[in-house]
């Protein structure tokens, strides 16, 4: 039972959890590059991502529970961490012996759940609702005409980029953490937290690139 | 040198506390922490005022007893020592300094600047020992090989004198750094690990029902341990709770 409800139970879900939503975002950054150097491309790789079988109907509803499950424990812990300190200190000099990041996961992790509401309210449920509601007519060259558009507005494009950063920060602990969780520090963990970070920076960077690109080439 | 001290008063665990403050003139930068409070102390009881009550035992560094959180850090601004150990020439002439007691629901008040920490005394007795027949027929430890890697591992884990800093500096108040010492002092020897199972699932279910939060890995237990535990303790212990579990 302990393997469900214990701390440790809590912190393996939020580090198996992670880790996958870590390898999807690397495929939807390739994805995304595809519409920087050809719409062709980036058209055909999305009407198959929208249109398998396997992606639709196996993938997306694992990658919806790994999303759920992320969140909702992230919530669960961090409810049941501030009553384990139900009196505050005076005085707290966190940045003494952590860094920010690493303390306020829950407020960069809140900053990326908005974002996922917007992006699920512009790109998710208009295409579940086009595919599977509305009938509309399979066209596989919709896509990036409907992608490009949304970065059209500058107020999207900056929610977007900055949402990206904060997702940047959550990454710089987050990857790195999710292996200590797992029990994962040895002698490779140097290297490890090496390309972690490195993931941090550069996978939101090629995000806020290619939305920085289209917002420009409007 | 002159110090302005604000010290959280508490009377005892149901009532409120706040924080008082006191002036101490002459404070020689060779008294250890605890002397500057032995100092304050005799000036309230000569002022017939209640002193300040704080923990402190060897005032050696060993045995875990001294705590509190002195301007925002347990055991105060500098690393890998207790209460007892730092110095007032840590500070400046004119200092102020905020003196609370480390705090955790898991760690209730007692009074003032003294909490209760026998949580970990609990977490200790749910599995932090071996089970060794000590009725006269005892084998000598030296008897059963142990390679140098892993002594020394346990040695490092062993040092642990369950002062609670890791707790009181952690933004969740998790004991894990503490816990993951003592599962570890002993499942990395031989003789440890015949109840290396049974003792990390009930020694992380202990800690779960004392009422510490969970850990994050902001690394503040390790900065501020002062014998410089490490976070591989950490994952050591979530490999073996891992493999515990999974064994049954």
């Amino acid at each position: 039972m302990g393997l469900f409800t214990s701390s440790i139970a809590r912190k393996v879900t939020m580090s198996l959890s992670g880790l996958f939503l870590v390898i999807f975002l690397a495929q939807h950054l390739v994805i995304n590059s595809a519409s920087v150097f050809s719409p062709e491309t980036f058209n055909s790789w999305s009407h198959f991502m929208g249109t398998n079988g396997l992606v639709q109907f196996v993938m997306q509803p694992i990658l919806i529970i790994g999303v759920l499950l992320h969140f909702i424990m992230g919530f669960i812990l961090e409810s049941q961490n501030r009553k384990a300190r139900p009196i505050k200190y005076g005085v707290f000099k966190g940045n003494n012996n952590s860094s920010w990041v690493s303390r306020n996961m829950i407020l960069s992790g809140i900053v990326i759940l908005v974002f996922l509401a917007v992006h699920m309210y512009d790109f998710f449920f208009p295409e579940i609702a086009y595919k599977y509601v509305s009938m509309g007519p399979e066209d596989p060259t919709r896509y990036y005409a409907e992608t490009v558009g949304k970065f059209a507005d500058p107020i999207r494009t900056f929610g977007y980029v900055l949402a990206f950063v904060l997702l940047g920060m959550h990454l710089w602990h987050g990857f790195s953490s999710a292996f200590q969780s797992i029990g994962f520090n040895n002698k490779y963990s140097r290297a490890l937290q090496g390309f972690t970070k490195f993931y941090a920076v550069v996978v939101p960077l090629g995000f806020i690139f290619i939305a920085l690109y289209h917002f420009l080439n409007q | 040198m002159k110090l302005t001290l604000k010290i959280w008063r508490q009377k005892n665990g149901q009532t409120k506390g706040a924080f008082q403050t006191y002036s101490l003139d002459n404070v020689s930068g060779d008294m250890s922490f605890l002397e500057m409070l032995d100092v304050l102390n005799e000036d309230l009881i000569n002022n017939n005022e209640e002193p300040v009550v704080f923990d402190h035992d060897c005032r050696e560094g060993i045995c875990g007893a001294c705590s509190l959180q002195i301007n925002g850090e347990p055991h105060g601004p500098d690393a890998l020592i207790t209460t007892c150990q730092l110095h007032m020439r840590s500070f400046n002439d004119g200092d102020t300094i905020t003196i609370e007691p480390f705090r955790a629901a898991a760690f209730p008040v007692i009074k003032d600047l003294m909490v209760d920490r026998s949580a970990f005394e609990r977490i200790q007795q749910a599995g932090g020992y071996i089970s060794v027949n000590t009725s006269g027929n005892t084998i000598d430890a030296n008897t059963i090989p142990v390679d140098k890697a892993s002594a020394d591992a346990a040695f490092d884990a062993a040092t642990c004198i369950g002062c609670g800093a890791c707790v009181a500096a952690c933004k969740n108040a998790s004991a894990m750094l503490f816990t993951s010492a003592k599962v570890s002092q002993f499942s990395l020897l031989p003789q440890g690990k015949v109840e290396a199972t049974q003792r990390v699932l009930n020694m992380v279910e202990q800690m779960d029902k004392e009422g510490f939060g969970n850990c994050t890995n902001t690394g503040a237990c390790e900065a501020e341990c002062p014998k410089g535990i490490s976070l591989e303790f950490i994952a050591r212990m979530n490999r073996e709770y891992l493999k515990a579990s999974i064994k049954g």
